[in-house]
């Protein structure tokens, strides 16, 4: 590090002060942009992010296939008969967890950027100020998009059909990912409230296995104990994988849509706010 | 705009700002002037960061008050962020980024539009001699070009007020050098500057009133003028060619300059801190001292004058001393190296 930085010290070409003395007096003072355009930049910034580090487009990828995979042999005979017939039932449940988990991602990048010092210079800027989390949450709903996409290849490939069609599958994805932008808003309050990144994945994965797992993705509740189906009927993820799942195969369950954007309206309700307090704090 | 602005830029009463237990921010008070170069002098730890984060509106003061151009740094928060700007090693660019892309960002969020963006961010690393490296990420920045970039990102919009936090705390003399050529083209444009340091030289060179603040206290305030004349005048280093005759040495120097001899670890180095009372500059007693060696045989190798170090400010000022280990301070001994 201190060898290249000496060498390129060395090259680096002066600066030119009346360039800058220019610069400075010729500035005007443009008016603010509006709350969606700063959330907008935002997210133009998470996509420059995902075209200069790809890498992190691993987990929207690989590790949903795998989950597709993994899944649809390890249960499919078992469960219904044949690996083929069960990804009729899997494929938009685990599609909803698959998605649901990359969420946690969101709470990990705003540590990130907190620890870099990019954080605080956001914070000063006079913008919307809720429009530097929006930005990432922008940013993650189209790799949640491109996640279900590539699941949904694999799904294809393994023999889900869906009844849907295309109008059918689109809607699917679509409530999934808006709900998943309101369930973000978890991960960005811890974003802000844990130190360090290691504990915002920890805290996290405490949260997220429970739920997701808890829930009608791979098995009918009908099986399941009492208490244990009271929790998973009433959780969200398994609204959302029922609205999904019937959305896909040609259905309108309405129901199930209100139950999972009703979610998605309280998760955004509470922890929107909690999170703009703790960054307007921190 | 110059017509609004009020006469002071900051202005603070009984500032506090607590973590657990440590009063970080300890009631301080502070006017600076509109269009002047304030120095914030301090160790680490001092509490300099803290006041300059309640400044910039990015934490919240647990007491006291603040304004900024007359506006209320809490409850006119909007108003404040409006006319300032900061770079400070936590107020940084994003390292994924590259320079252009950095630039663009902060504009469309200031509100330019995409070509306009575009424009300034080229002119801008046109003028901070960065136009190579516009393409590059962030991360694979010098530490010069790193701090050239954070600056650039501050002057996007022509601020009002900048907040400079330590801007050359681990750059190389050279690289100082052109911060400070920066620093001064923007104030000669009527933009404010709070200036924070731990190097004495630094505020010498840019600041026009200064601040020295300990344990969260403002314990010194004034002109340079005013706070070196309670410091002293600085202090002569020599390295000698004869260990054997450092005690000489030593006894000459305390004679002729009537100063506080220090014997150095390296047995040929000593160094005599100067009094300003006899009224003669640094460089007329030291002229002296070296004189007076020469006549009694002494021979020198090497001298320095050294502005008085942070160090030796804070001994002056507190009585005690930084806590910090001399060798990180750059200040000392970067002036006036002669070889004899």
């Amino acid at each position: 590090m201190s060898t290249a930085t000496t060498s390129e010290a060395k090259e680096l070409a002066p600066v030119s002060a009346e360039s800058l003395a220019e610069l400075l007096v010729t500035g005007e003072r443009p008016p603010r942009p509006s709350a969606l355009s700063a959330s907008l930049t935002f997210g133009w910034r998470a996509m420059l992010k995902i075209k200069h580090v790809p890498e992190q487009l691993f987990d929207v990828t690989a590790f949903p296939i795998m989950m597709v995979l993994m899944y649809t042999y390890l249960f499919g005979g078992a469960l219904a008969g044949s690996p083929k017939e069960y990804i009729q039932f899997l494929l938009p449940g685990i599609l909803v967890m698959s998605v649901v988990m990359i969420t946690m991602y969101t709470g990990v990048s705003v540590n990130t950027d907190i620890e870099k010092g990019v954080f605080d210079r956001f914070r000063s800027l006079p913008i919307w100020r809720p429009s530097t989390m929006v930005g990432y949450l922008l940013g993650d709903a189209v790799r949640y998009t491109l996640a279900s996409a590539v699941m949904l290849t694999v799904g294809i490939i393994l023999g889900y059909r869906p009844d849907g069609g295309v109008v059918g599958v689109v809607t699917g994805i679509a409530l999934l990912v808006v709900f998943s932008f309101a369930f973000s808003w978890i991960w960005t309050m811890f974003g802000l409230l844990l130190r360090t990144e290691k504990s915002v994945m920890g805290v996290s994965m405490m949260v997220i296995f429970p739920l997701t797992f808890l829930s009608n993705v791979f098995v009918d509740p009908k099986t399941m104990p009492g208490w244990l189906q009271a929790f998973v009927n009433n959780s969200p993820i398994t609204h959302l994988s029922s609205a999904v799942r019937e959305l896909m195969a040609g259905d309108w369950p309405a129901d199930e849509i209100a139950w999972s954007l009703g979610w998605a309206g309280v998760l955004m309700l509470v922890f929107g706010p909690i999170t703009m307090r703790l960054y307007n704090r921190k | 705009m110059s017509q609004h602005t009020p006469a002071l830029a900051i202005e603070t009463a009984g500032l506090v700002k607590t973590f657990g237990e440590t009063r970080a921010v300890d009631g301080v008070d502070l006017a600076v002037p509109a269009g002047t170069v304030y120095g914030v002098l301090g160790p680490n730890g001092a509490g300099k960061t803290t006041t300059v984060k309640m400044l910039a509106t990015l934490l919240r003061p647990d007491g006291g008050e603040a304004h900024v151009f007359g506006h209320d740094v809490v409850r006119e928060a909007d108003e404040v962020r409006g006319r300032v700007s900061l770079t400070g090693q936590y107020a940084s660019v994003d390292e994924d980024l590259t320079g252009t892309e950095n630039l663009v960002l902060l504009g469309r969020l200031l509100g330019h539009s995409k070509q306009a963006a575009r424009r300034r961010s080229e002119q801008l690393l046109e003028a901070f001699g960065l136009s190579e490296a516009a393409a590059k990420q962030v991360k694979h920045y010098s530490g010069g070009m790193r701090r050239r970039i954070d600056i650039a990102a501050s002057i996007l919009n022509t601020p009002d007020l900048l907040f400079l936090d330590e801007p050359t705390t681990g750059l190389d003399p050279r690289s100082r050098n052109q911060v400070w050529d920066i620093v001064r083209a923007v104030v000669a444009q009527g933009t404010t500057v709070l200036l924070t340091t731990q190097y004495l030289d630094e505020a010498d060179q840019l600041a026009s009133r200064i601040a020295v603040i300990d344990h969260g206290k403002v314990i010194a305030e004034g002109t340079k003028g005013e706070l070196k004349a309670s410091v002293g005048a600085g202090s002569v280093h020599l390295r000698l060619r004869d260990p054997g005759q450092r005690p000489d040495a030593e006894r000459v120097l305390r004679a002729t300059l009537d100063a506080d001899v220090q014997l150095e670890p390296d047995p040929v180095a000593l160094t005599a801190r100067l009094s300003s009372a006899t009224g003669d500059s640094a460089a007329e007693e030291a002229s002296r001292a070296l004189a007076e060696l020469a006549r009694t045989g002494i021979t020198v190798d090497n001298f320095s004058l050294g502005q008085p170090s942070l160090d030796e400010v804070f001994l002056a000022l507190t009585g005690h001393d930084t806590g910090q280990d001399s060798g990180q301070d750059l200040g000392r001994d970067s002036k006036d190296e002669v070889a004899a």
